[in-house]
């Protein structure tokens, strides 16, 4: 049997399941009829306080700092939550003016808190409702005189099923043994979530009420990334996530061992390891991945799966969240790069013969001044907010860059005309995917701050090979002479101009292309996050001059399949 | 008194863990000190109160500071805003 959860802390967790079950609390109805009731339940109140702080404060102090800061800042907060002048406030008053016990004024003030947060439109917020019942059950118990608060040890590889879990569980629990969590309920920024990613166990929330099917003692498997749960599945499948887990062991290792190793050469050269993504969120997982920026952001994802442009704002809005996210590494955001593949059918462009060869990206935008500087101006605000550069796609030609930097000034002055704020030094590239551009490298780098290297394209207009046709797959090659030397002029001639040259395409994530490029005098690559960790082991094992030899071995070479087995054989 | 405005730089806005710090920085302080949002105005000493807020990033909040010792604690909140905040 499966479930389908969401996956909030990627890994692949095989092991017995163990049902986590809560007490609730219960309202007793009582009502205080005198002054020394009132004084007596409030000096419960402060008592159950004090009681609850040194708790958390030893929980602080035994705090295992190996296990990531996040669960030790969580308790800090809790302390905070625990002495808010607010709920005590709050508890006090219930107690003396509505005559309440103890117990049930704690119950209704947590209450009223939990449902203020779980209210908020953002995500993030709703989620600290957890950490408010977490401290009232914290200060529930110490008000009950049953104190049990003995933490249970769990048998090797326990995977923990539950309706929630609090931070305080998460927290707490031995995990020596837990090697998963699953949950009912929650969400990605949920304690439990972020405490799970920061200790590294797979873990999937959102699994509804079928997560009650689960028994003690069931096998289960937990795929932390799909967010699938399987419950006491055949021999066959366990042998495959054997596998999944083992591989997945071996790269987060490496993973953690590399995230704060900066990419450096043997000799002492720094290489810009980027992500390639497609909104704020991924900016996330890149800089958890260790990227240094993100030398593609894809604007189209705000454009595609809706019914009509977006407007200025709600574009600012999406620029801005990724450029707040980035904490200041740059961003390369690439304007609309739409037709060919990708079609907006709001815009009711007539289908083409040969869409790759079309009417798409730059082309449109310079057809289409009123979407080309609305796109602009959106990014332009958000350059406020961090370091963003404006790269144009599909530029075949000097007169494009020209037109698309005038339109570029006409929206700077109209900004400025309105007395908006933005960066007004934004650094301004291109896009080399044409062949005509690569080739004409020493003329367009006179234009432009930067150059960004979109090898997919241009290994199929170098070729003329559809990279979609099945048929003809195996002439859509990168390590062809022709590409190569194609990319080695746009990367010899960015350094004869002093400016930036970067690798955004598939051939920047092949750790076969790294060295060559690294050769070739290439400085900044830019890739799926996943792909970083790998190509780093390569860079900080690897020199400059033993890449320059590699380019100048691979320059005499005439086909392509000696230049890969060779690239294979010389990378570390 | 002091008033002084302050965007949100920082990407998630006002999260628990930033707003836990400055709860605990305005406690060195004797002055009254509020954070103030729109038209809502909650004391600093309430981390509740501040999370209940809702600041996001990019939203411009202001702090008031009433009281004796109101110079060196704005030094101190603007340093918070600075810093911190910032680097989150």
């Amino acid at each position: 049997m499966m479930i389908n959860g969401i996956g909030v802390s990627p890994g692949i967790a095989i092991g017995k399941a163990h049902l986590l079950k809560k007490q609730e609390a219960t309202l007793s109805g009582v009502v205080l009829s005198n002054d020394a009731d009132i004084i007596a339940e409030t000096t419960k109140f402060n008592n159950a306080v004090s009681l609850s702080v040194i708790e958390i404060e030893a929980m602080i102090s035994n705090y295992d700092q190996s296990q990531g800061i996040e669960g030790l800042e969580i308790l800090e907060t809790h302390i905070e939550l625990l002495t808010d002048p607010q709920i005590s406030e709050d508890v006090t008053e219930k107690i003396s003016k509505e005559k309440k016990n103890v117990n049930d004024a704690v119950i209704e003030v947590i209450a009223g808190a939990v449902q203020l947060f779980k209210n908020m439109d953002d995500e993030y917020l709703s989620a600290r409702a957890a950490d408010v019942q977490d401290i009232g059950n914290r200060l529930l118990r110490n008000l009950n005189a049953s104190n049990q608060t003995h933490t249970p040890l769990y048998e090797a590889d326990t995977i923990i099923i539950a309706e929630d879990l609090t931070p305080s569980d998460t927290i707490s629990m031995d995990i020596t043994h837990v090697i998963g969590f699953a949950t009912q309920v929650g969400g990605r920024t949920s304690h439990a979530a972020i405490i799970a990613r920061s200790r590294g166990i797979p873990t999937v929330v959102g699994c509804g009420v079928t997560l009650l099917d689960i028994k003690d003692g069931d096998l289960v498997i937990l795929d932390g990334q799909s967010g699938a749960i399987i419950i006491k599945p055949g021999q066959e499948i366990v042998e495959e996530y054997r596998v999944k887990r083992e591989n997945w062991l071996k790269q987060t290792s490496r993973l953690r061992s590399l995230k704060n190793t900066p990419a450096t050469t043997t000799d002492g050269i720094h290489i810009k390891l980027l992500a390639n993504i497609g909104d704020a969120n991924d900016m996330d997982q890149a800089i958890g991945f260790g990227a240094e920026g993100s030398g593609l952001l894809r604007t189209e994802l705000l454009f595609m799966g809706r019914d009509a442009l977006p407007g200025e704002d709600e574009q600012f809005e999406f620029y801005k969240a990724v450029a707040l996210k980035a904490k200041g590494k740059p961003v390369i955001v690439r304007t609309l790069d739409i037709g060919g593949d990708k079609q907006l059918p709001y815009l009711n462009f007539p289908a083409e013969q040969n869409p790759f060869l079309g009417y798409r990206a730059i082309r449109i935008c310079l057809d289409r001044p009123d979407i080309f500087i609305t796109q602009l101006k959106a990014i332009l605000r958000a350059s406020a907010f961090g370091q963003l550069k404006i790269m144009f796609p599909m530029i075949s030609n000097i007169q494009e860059v020209r037109a698309a930097k005038l339109i570029l000034q006409q929206a700077k002055d109209e900004l400025i005309k309105a007395s908006i704020a933005f960066d007004k030094n934004i650094p301004v590239g291109i896009m080399i995917e044409i062949p005509s551009a690569a080739i004409t490298a020493d003329l367009l780098a006179k234009e432009v701050d930067f150059f960004s290297i979109g090898t997919n394209d241009l290994c199929q207009y170098t070729l003329a090979v559809d990279r979609m046709n099945e048929q003809i797959k195996n002439l859509y090659d990168p390590y062809n002479p022709g590409v190569l030397r194609l990319i080695a002029n746009v990367i010899e001639q960015g350094h004869q101009n002093n400016i930036e040259v970067g690798m955004c395409g598939e051939l920047a994530s092949d750790p076969k292309a790294t060295l060559l490029l690294l050769g070739m005098g290439l400085t900044g690559f830019s890739m799926s996050a996943t792909a970083i960790p790998e190509i780093k082991n390569i860079i900080i094992n690897s020199s400059l001059t033993a890449a320059k030899q590699i380019h100048k071995r691979v320059m005499e070479m005439d086909r392509s399949d000696l230049i890969t087995a060779y690239l294979q054989e010389a990378t570390p | 008194m002091i008033t002084k405005d302050y965007i949100i730089t920082a990407a998630e806005g006002m999260h628990a863990r930033p707003a836990t710090n400055l709860v605990k920085l305005t406690k060195n302080y004797s002055s009254l000190i509020s954070l103030k949002k729109g038209d809502r105005t909650v004391k600093l000493s309430s981390l509740m109160n501040i999370l209940s807020l809702g600041i996001k990033g990019g939203e411009t909040i202001s702090i008031i500071i009433d009281g004796e010792d109101e110079t060196s604690a704005i030094i101190a909140i603007d340093a918070f805003f600075e810093e911190e905040l910032k680097h989150l």
